[in-house]
């Protein structure tokens, strides 16, 4: 989408472009033998691990992109035209303990709980925003016959972790996950991680089915689109993602994960919200300058409108959504970022120790399933966060 | 002719060695190599030296996996070739015996075909197949029907004391035809005249099982042995493809192959899982060494 702006702009440049869901595979080769391509979307089935990347120096410092004019307004810098938060999200500590600007998050992605627009109204039902009206309703959902909330353990745990530490972010602030993040000691055994888990390992024995732990999430989501699950959790792609399978009138709508108790530390509209699909320009490529010019189109206006139009899918460049009208799942996430205003929290542990997201799948398969209680849960995942910050051979990070 | 024997060996030699040392010794002498370093599969690595291998020793996934190669070494090759061997014998010498020779059970040939489709299939296939069997609702082959009844649904994949066995299940449906069709030939060369004798002195069905055709059958036994063995130590692709979670759930149902996999391409730790692979190796030698020393006896010779 992007290169016949790139090439307006260079009529002379040649772009080769390879598209693949197994990024590692087709790449790692190429890394290890020195010849790596200019400009890389790191995201899909099998990505890169970003930390290796970063610990080899593999990864240009996109600190003159952030700083060059942007395109529309050359009185503009690249850094204020896209939403805050997403140029921190791509800093990576060097192994000299400086930190830079190495991935552009090119995507806005908003995540939370996920219902049919039309089931609700049809049924009288509104969005809740705290847990015990959360319950109340799951409660009558379950008399309806429809299974109140379910994810898939097969492959898509880390869907349900994300609920589980966004309500604990509601909790005790955002800087609960800064910690975990920062793999602080006692991080996962924080209060507001342990209220949070047991709240929903309530949810898990009481408003789920057991038979989801062996599903993969196009089944849950399928479910959810032939009217036998009413609350799956998930970021905004998947509106984009269920495109085929959905019903006409289905009307997904996205709610924010209800806050605990009224003495929460965020408002019940704060939202979990965060840069997707992870692009670099790679420093050893040939031509690294020609790969960050390309990621300053992607940046303009049109280049984010471009994306936008084709995928369905806000960027990060607010002035690319303007006025586009998106479907009505897009729509309501949109909506909810706007309601959360500055309360915007994010994660990045999963990214930057995969180890940890491997044992946060299992643990909260194991806590939602029924097989441990919320105090084994964290017990769990901070031995394995113990292991990992005393691991020498794997890359640190800190936000 | 004596003289240029050697160089004319040699000659024909030379290109499958070249072969085998390029693209199997030597990578497999890399391992050794990478399993003493902390590679993370981008730059240069590091000598770490037996590192990888003390932290083997208290990886819980690790021993969790070598625990279930325990398993599945003992009943895979137990449960398949009983099966096998029962079937072969149905299949070849079960039936009524017509003008002196031995005969299988009515319609032999066509259940040969029949047994033997599994293996025609790829893992990858039999994996996906047996996800839709395995299914645990009401789209699923087995809970569909239960279901249908009014039963509660088996949540085959996701019991964690009943994974492995549904895994386990799978590996044996598969490998079944193919050993049928080894034993079948190992019988159909034992000659016809012993059970002739036997059945004179009159032995019964199950005497002439026990008395002729296993005895008779020895030495294709310990190949079956020895295969399914190693066979035990590999199903990374039905367990990656069938287990929920990856080997899962909570590692119930997972396998050195899996390990290896997940430390290589999720983790990046290539110097760990080399070193997992390296001890995958040893096992597998000690394995197939061990087995073929026990089960070492006078063959009979007819």
């Amino acid at each position: 989408m992007h290169e016949p702006l790139y090439k307006t702009a260079f009529p002379k440049a040649e772009v080769k472009h390879q598209a693949t869901q197994a990024v590692s595979t087709v790449l790692q080769p190429r890394f290890a033998s020195g010849n790596p391509p200019e400009f890389v979307n790191n995201s899909g089935e099998k990505f890169l691990d970003f930390g290796a990347l970063v610990n080899d120096g593999q990864l240009q410092d996109l600190t003159e992109l952030w700083d060059a004019p942007s395109v529309d307004d050359p009185s503009k810098k690249v850094r204020d035209t896209i939403i805050p938060g997403v140029v921190e999200q791509g800093m990576f500590s060097t192994a000299d303990g400086q930190r830079k600007p190495f991935v552009l998050y090119y995507v806005s992605t908003v995540y939370g709980i996920w219902y049919s627009g039309k089931l609700f109204k049809d049924n009288g039902w509104t969005a809740p925003t705290n847990f015990e009206q959360f319950k109340a309703l799951c409660e009558q959902i379950k008399t309806k016959g429809i299974t109140p909330y379910g994810y898939a353990g097969a492959n898509a745990a880390y869907y349900q972790w994300n609920v589980i530490l966004s309500q604990a972010a509601k909790i005790g602030g955002p800087d609960v996950l800064k910690n975990i993040d920062n793999l602080e000691d006692g991080a996962w055994k924080q209060d507001a991680v342990k209220q949070a888990a047991e709240a929903w390992a309530e949810i898990g024995a009481k408003y789920s089915d057991k038979s989801f732990e062996g599903l993969k999430h196009t089944d849950v989501q399928l479910r959810q689109n032939q009217g036998k699950v009413a609350f799956y959790p998930s970021g905004d792609w998947l509106e984009n993602e269920q495109k085929k399978d959905t019903p006409a009138g289905f009307t997904y709508q996205l709610m924010p994960v209800p806050s605990l108790t009224a003495s929460d530390k965020l408002p019940a509209t704060a939202i979990r919200a965060a840069g997707g699909e992870g692009y670099f320009v790679s420093s050893k490529s040939k031509n690294p300058r020609g790969g960050m010019e390309y990621m300053r189109q992607m940046l303009s206006k049109a280049g984010a409108r471009g994306f936008t139009e084709t995928v369905g899918a806000a960027t990060v460049v607010p002035a690319g959504s303007e006025g586009f009208q998106f479907p009505p799942g897009v729509a309501s996430a949109q909506a909810a970022l706007k309601a959360a205003g500055k309360d915007v929290f994010n994660m990045l542990f999963d990214n930057w120790y995969k180890e940890l997201d491997t044992e946060a799948r299992t643990a909260t398969n194991e806590l939602m399933f029924g097989r441990i209680n919320a105090d084994a849960f964290v017990e769990r995942v901070q031995k394995r966060a113990d292991a990992i910050k005393k691991d020498s051979s794997v890359i640190k990070f800190k936000r | 002719m004596r003289h240029g024997k050697y160089p004319f060996v040699i000659g024909f030699l030379f290109a499958p060695v070249a072969l085998y040392v390029t693209f199997v010794i030597w990578p497999y002498a890399q391992a050794f190599q990478i399993s003493m370093t902390n590679w993370r599969g981008l730059s240069a690595p590091q000598w770490v030296g037996f590192d990888n291998y003390r932290r083997l020793l208290d990886d819980g996934a690790f021993w969790k996996a070598v625990q279930h190669h325990g398993v599945l070494l003992l009943a895979l090759p137990l449960i398949t070739i009983a099966i096998a061997l029962f079937f072969s014998f149905l299949l070849n010498v079960g039936g009524r015996s017509s003008g002196g020779q031995r005969q299988g059970v009515w319609g032999a040939k066509f259940y040969r075909v029949v047994f033997f489709f599994p293996q025609v299939l790829a893992v990858a296939i039999i994996a996906v197949l047996f996800q839709m069997v395995y299914r645990p609702n009401e789209s699923g082959l087995i809970n569909g029907v239960l279901m249908k009844f009014g039963l509660e649904p088996i949540l085959f994949l996701i019991k964690p004391n009943l994974a492995l066995w549904s895994i386990l299940a799978v590996l044996v449906w598969q490998a079944v035809g193919f050993y049928v069709v080894l034993f079948s030939a190992g019988m159909a060369s034992i000659p016809g005249e012993i059970y002739e004798a036997a059945e004179m002195d009159g032995a019964t069905k199950v005497t002439l099982f026990f008395r002729v055709t296993l005895p008779l059958l020895w030495d294709t036994l310990q190949v079956a042995w020895v295969y399914l063995g190693i066979a035990a130590f590999d199903c990374f692709a039905i367990v990656a493809v069938l287990s929920v979670d990856g080997g899962g759930p909570d590692g119930a149902t997972t396998v050195l192959a899996m390990e290896i996999y997940r430390n290589a391409f999720v983790y990046s730790k290539y110097g760990y899982a080399s070193a997992m692979g390296v001890a995958l190796f040893f096992l597998t030698l000690t394995f197939a060494a061990l087995t073929l020393r026990l089960t070492k006896r006078e063959s009979v010779e007819y």
